[in-house]
């Protein structure tokens, strides 16, 4: 039964505050366990001195990019150095509205007293009326080219960066916002072909449908992911293409400390260089959740015990999933150095864009077979 | 409401076009052309065809436009100057367009009924453009694989620097 | 919801509107990049009038035009863009009005 339009928009208003919220609060969080993770990789602590481990340590530096004085240098285009920050946030915050984080959750039927104030919009029954069962998916809102809508707004994304480093007037800056262009348009194609031997298998665009494909296991034990269903290479792909998407280590072109200073955000500060910084991070999460619905099964994980626990279980897997793949993240951060700027682009262009290519040469014979 | 989100993109499209005119800096042309781009997505959603407006995003407002505003950043471009041949474009070139768009849109309302196009009534659905485009339209889409690898090749020989000296990446 | 319908003809001023703003972009612009931008502009006004009789006369055929109008217009870009930055190259302008050396 589907909701009425009225409760629709409330739901789908509470939906994306929680979504928000939430994102923001491990956006927060994931840069804690960078610092936390890389810090120990190199025998340090990292933080510990706001509250216990340093938990409280995201808070502390969100008080301090908001008190922090906002410079505006001169010289700068200042529309577009203004709009810059807030293009990269909002294209990295547009991209989550599509994604699922796990079945939908069932509620009713059941009966409603008369007296609430929508009961115009139900069957004309006065006095228990019975509504439902209404479900609500874990999501914001389900369309049947998900994936294509992720792929779009995460291929806007790339104006905040390239104009930030236009905008700066800035030698440095314009470097990296140059070299984030480049990288970012080359790096997409990749990243594309290497989703496209998955849409192949599941022959679907729907984030929902391309789950609900990998479901169950093989021979009762190995479930049954894309990743153990030949997607292995086009995994690869995915993982190296999201690592130049989201400029991290070693693909970190466009922000190359020791030649670039900052790179595109030389010029910014406070609040400015905050939203950057939350781009990067909520790229990154955007990024984790692609990886697990496409390539690690979605929320699929073994279930058990009372209704509720079972209907909140597939929200845990995806969660832990995504952090798993967050941790690798930061793991190849603390591990590898930083590539060249023409290894990097012949690495794309030469080597991981034939072999995205020819993956999804075979896995299109594949499954012609 | 269909109405209404059509006037809305087409109030972005129709901003967009003519800030695109008035801009004299190339980097803010480009900026509303982007938007031109994005609300066209809006109204071929508002068509049905869904497909269409997620590649108008990917391809268009995404790699195109991103050409663009590199080679724009590349060279450098400032401040356009007009000169004489420009005003006399625009002495000529926009009465005449003005009247020319006037008499199409005169024709349009002329000849165009009551008809109307219904909304979503042509899902464009991924399976059937693919049809078509595989099936029914097979040797023109294998043509343009060969315009665009030509492109390509043309891309490099024009971008390549003349001398033997290109070592570095231009 | 009651389905609400806009007429064709709203498309196709919309498109017409588009083309010609392009028309009149490419005559008074000066700038290279930005008269590309222009035909830029009248290649999507085409393409919404594709898209829009596709919708009213129930024919895919027209949303697989588009994505032929997008290769050519890929193609223009990068080759296009080429030129472009070879013109610059010698002759250090992007106004079209400097680059007349063919002229007498």
């Amino acid at each position: 039964m589907p909701l009425p339009l009225s409760i629709f928009i409330l739901v789908s208003v509470i939906k994306s505050a929680i979504v928000l919220g939430v994102l923001l609060t491990a956006v927060a969080y994931t840069v804690w366990l960078e610092r936390k993770v890389v810090g120990h990789m190199q025998n340090r602590w990292g933080p510990t001195r706001v509250g216990p481990f340093g938990l409280l340590q995201p808070a502390a530096d969100g008080i301090k990019f908001l008190f922090k004085e906002d410079l505006t240098p001169p010289h700068v285009y200042k529309p577009l150095f203004i709009a810059a920050p807030m293009m990269a946030l909002i294209f990295a915050l547009t991209s989550i509205s599509v994604i699922p984080f796990g079945n939908s959750f069932t509620f009713g039927p059941f009966s409603v007293p008369q007296f609430l104030p929508f009961h115009y919009e139900m069957p004309f029954h006065w006095g228990g009326a019975v509504i439902g069962p209404y479900s609500i998916p874990f999501q914001i809102t389900d369309v049947n080219i998900g994936l294509l809508m992720i792929l779009g707004v995460t291929s806007m994304g790339v104006y905040g960066v390239a104009l930030a480093g236009w905008s700066s007037n800035n030698k440095y800056s314009l470097l990296g916002g140059l070299r984030a262009s480049a990288q970012m348009v080359s790096y997409e194609i990749a990243l594309g072909l290497s989703l496209v031997g998955v849409l192949i298998q599941s022959g679907s665009f729907s984030l929902r449908a391309i789950v609900d494909a990998q479901g169950g296991h093989f021979w009762g034990f190995i479930p049954r992911w894309n990743i153990f269903h030949w997607q292995f290479i086009g995994f690869f792909i995915y993982l190296m293409a999201a690592y130049a998407e989201t400029n991290r280590i070693p693909f970190d072109l466009p922000e190359a400390e020791t030649e670039l200073v900052a790179g595109y955000h030389t010029e910014y500060s406070a609040m400015k260089f905050a939203m950057f910084f939350m781009a990067e991070y909520t790229n990154m999460i955007t990024v984790g959740c692609v990886a697990t619905l496409l390539f690690f099964g979605g929320w699929h994980g073994p279930l058990f015990g009372p209704p509720l626990v079972q209907a909140l279980l597939p929200v845990f897997w995806f969660a832990a999933k995504i952090f798993c793949f967050l941790f690798l993240y930061i793991w190849v951060r603390g591990t590898l150095p930083r590539f060249r700027y023409d290894q990097l682009m012949s690495f794309g262009w030469k080597f991981l864009l034939p072999l995205a290519i020819a993956n999804l040469v075979a896995t299109a014979i594949f499954v012609a077979w | 409401m269909h109405l209404f989100l059509f006037l809305m993109f087409g109030a972005v499209c129709v901003g967009g076009a003519i800030n695109l005119l008035a801009q004299r800096h190339p980097i803010t042309s480009a900026l509303s052309l982007i938007a031109v781009m994005a609300a066209l997505a809006g109204e071929y959603l508002l068509l049905g065809a869904e497909f269409v407006a997620a590649v108008q995003v990917i391809v268009y407002a995404g790699a195109i436009m991103v050409l663009f505003v590199f080679v724009i950043m590349l060279l450098n471009a400032g401040e356009e100057e007009q000169t004489k041949g420009s005003r006399v474009a625009i002495l000529l070139g926009v009465p005449g367009m003005l009247t020319g768009g006037l008499l199409i849109g005169w024709v349009v309302l002329r000849h165009s009924g009551t008809e109307s196009v219904p909304i979503g009534a042509l899902p464009g659905h991924p399976t059937d453009i693919a049809q078509l485009l595989f099936h029914d339209f097979l040797l023109p889409f294998e043509v343009t694989s060969v315009l665009i690898l030509i492109a390509i090749m043309g891309a490099v020989v024009l971008a390549s620097k003349p001398e033997a000296s290109a070592g570095k990446v231009g | 919801m009651v389905p609400s319908y806009v007429p064709l003809s709203y498309y196709l001023l919309l498109s017409g509107f588009l083309f010609a703003c392009g028309v009149v972009g490419f005559l008074i612009k000066r700038n290279i990049i930005t008269i590309f931008m222009s035909i830029e502009l009248m290649l999507n006004g085409v393409n919404l009038s594709f898209v829009a009789f596709a919708a009213h006369w129930h024919a895919l055929a027209g949303q697989v035009f588009v994505f032929f109008v997008m290769v050519v217009a890929a193609a223009e870009a990068a080759v296009g863009l080429a030129i472009i930055i070879a013109v610059y190259r010698t002759r250090e302008t992007l106004n079209v009005d400097q680059v007349n050396l063919l002229k007498l």
